[in-house]
């Protein structure tokens, strides 16, 4: 179990110094949200409707490009196959590694977000509904993204890879978490996509974190 | 299991050998049977006219594009459980023929909804769930071809095609859900004409065609796969030969 | 049957059913004739470089 923190803890620092880390995502969070009116145009009522969409766009990308940070850099430097000699299941890591991850992306996502709610003219109900959707849907997308990132981990410049990977396994959060925010922008009832959302979050935790394992077994010829 | 005496990949090989001029000749004779039968037999549409004919291409290709996908996943799962050293040669040899009908599925799909419903694309549940699935096979094909250890790659591929498979249906609801959500006041019939038999016979002709072709092409991927590995293991083998 | 003009109108749809299928028809022919040259290919070199080892086995191509 203190492996387990350990390896939390560790990757966060990580991720907090790292330069694809959480500075990274948050900022690009935020450009996303900042380049939406440049590119749409500033009709508050436009931007309105499109704000669900935009912010859960913007989660989706920040995550992307936090990926490679994952697992690459500890299969380069050796630190996988310690990993794997440790008495703590293999899942179990992974699951470290994408709460760690989420912790460095996910959550300082939810914190951003409704902060820059104004932005985009997202109505005030609206911001509390956006918060829950990021808090539920961003482990998910960690979750994918660990898999993703161990499935890829040996391909140079897998960048690309790793994107074409993740994104179709991120559409069913993506259209949960903004549909749930655009719901309650039109004081319609966001429980049954909130749910779906979380129930499918829970999933995606859950095999990512086998997938991710399995695939970081691929290491080792 | 006469499953396993077919793992020798040489013995496979032989056997499809043999086959493939039956599927590849069936497959023929059934298509040009299908365009026959759409093309010139089966009668124009009371509503959409003769544009209903697209859907003699359109609806095998996209049946199609969701049967390869599961071939591909059920081969891996073969490989995962029973370590079937074939299992990862046929869904390698799938993932580019799944991915042509479902690009087929796409591009006959926007041709048949530009004169029905005005507009080159619209986000309807089942196109944009196609779309979906064309990325899925996309990047199945690119990992494949990013890792360069086949053995490593082929377990990889593996991983990925189980994955997805688990997820088409998470997928495939969200979609649905999410359409359902924004339909606008037209609703597109989305399940084209409704079918009579003189239309059901060339569409079910076709959707043979398409998967004997599928059986035809799979053989012979499947042999130009094994023929590769013969000839890097001979390379390997002649490189280490001792002197 | 009526007359050619009328059948390769398709309705006034030609612009979409005929493209429709000739670029199915095209790209089932392309991947089948890939596919075909790629085996005949490789099982081509395959056989060639087995019947290359000997006592002395060099290495084709």
């Amino acid at each position: 179990m203190r492996t387990f923190f350990a390896l939390i803890r560790r990757d966060v620092t990580l991720g907090i110094r790292a330069s694809g880390g959480a500075a990274l995502s948050a900022a690009f969070f935020a450009l996303i949200v900042v380049l939406a009116p440049l590119g749409l145009g500033p009709d508050m009522a436009t931007l309105k409707s499109a704000s669900p969409g935009l912010f859960w766009i913007a989660a989706l990308l920040a995550t992307l490009l936090g990926l490679e940070r994952i697992v690459q850099p500890d299969v380069e430097d050796g630190t996988l196959d310690l990993m794997r000699l440790s008495p703590l299941p293999l899942e179990f890591m992974a699951l470290a590694k994408i709460i760690a991850h989420w912790l460095t992306s996910g959550l300082i996502i939810t914190l951003l977000a409704p902060v820059l709610a104004p932005l985009l003219n997202l109505s005030l109900d609206a911001v509390p509904v956006l918060a829950l959707s990021l808090l539920v849907g961003t482990p998910a997308l960690s979750a994918i993204g660990a898999a993703a990132a161990a499935l890829g981990a040996s391909v140079q410049r897998g960048g690309m890879v790793l994107a074409l990977l993740a994104l179709p396994l991120n559409i069913p959060f993506l259209i949960f978490g903004s549909t749930a925010v655009a719901q309650a922008q039109t004081n319609t009832d966001p429980t049954q996509a909130l749910t779906l959302l979380g129930a499918c979050s829970l999933i995606a935790v859950v095999v990512g974190s086998i997938a991710a394992a399995t695939s970081m077994r691929l290491n080792d010829d | 299991m006469p499953v396993l005496a077919y793992a020798n990949p040489e013995r496979f090989a032989r056997l499809a050998s043999s086959l493939t001029p039956w599927f590849l000749g069936s497959a023929i004779g059934l298509l040009l049977a299908g365009l026959f039968l759409g093309l010139f037999m089966a009668p124009p549409d009371y509503q959409q006219g003769d544009a209903a004919r697209i859907m003699y291409v359109h609806v095998p290709a996209a049946w199609m594009s969701m049967f390869v996908y599961g071939c591909m996943a059920l081969a891996s799962a073969a490989a995962f459980i029973w370590k079937h050293p074939l299992a990862d040669v046929a869904a390698k040899a799938s993932a580019p023929v799944g991915c042509i009908f479902t690009a087929l599925a796409l591009i006959t799909g926007m041709l048949w909804g530009k004169p029905m419903w005005g507009a080159w694309w619209v986000w309807d549940a089942r196109l944009t769930s196609v779309l979906i699935l064309f990325f899925m096979y996309l990047g199945y094909i690119v990992l494949w071809s990013a890792i360069e250890d086949p053995a490593r790659a082929a377990r990889a591929a593996r991983i990925l095609a189980l994955v997805g498979a688990i997820n088409i249906p998470i997928i495939k609801f969200s979609v649905d859900w999410w359409n359902t959500l924004h339909q606008g006041a037209t609703v597109f019939r989305t399940d084209g004409p409704s079918i009579t038999s003189s239309m059901l016979i060339p569409l079910l002709v076709m959707a043979v065609a398409y998967n004997v072709l599928y059986a035809a092409l799979l053989l012979i991927r499947m042999r130009a796969e094994i023929a590769e590995r013969r000839l890097r293991s001979i390379r390997l083998g002649l490189e280490f030969e001792p002197k | 049957m009526t007359d050619w003009s009328t059948f390769f109108a398709m309705g006034g749809y030609a612009a979409y059913v005929w493209p429709a299928y000739v670029i199915s028809v095209v790209s089932l022919l392309a991947i089948a004739i890939a596919s075909w040259n790629w085996m005949t290919r490789a099982e081509r070199l395959a056989s060639a470089s087995k019947s290359a080892e000997g006592p002395t086995p060099e290495t084709k191509l």
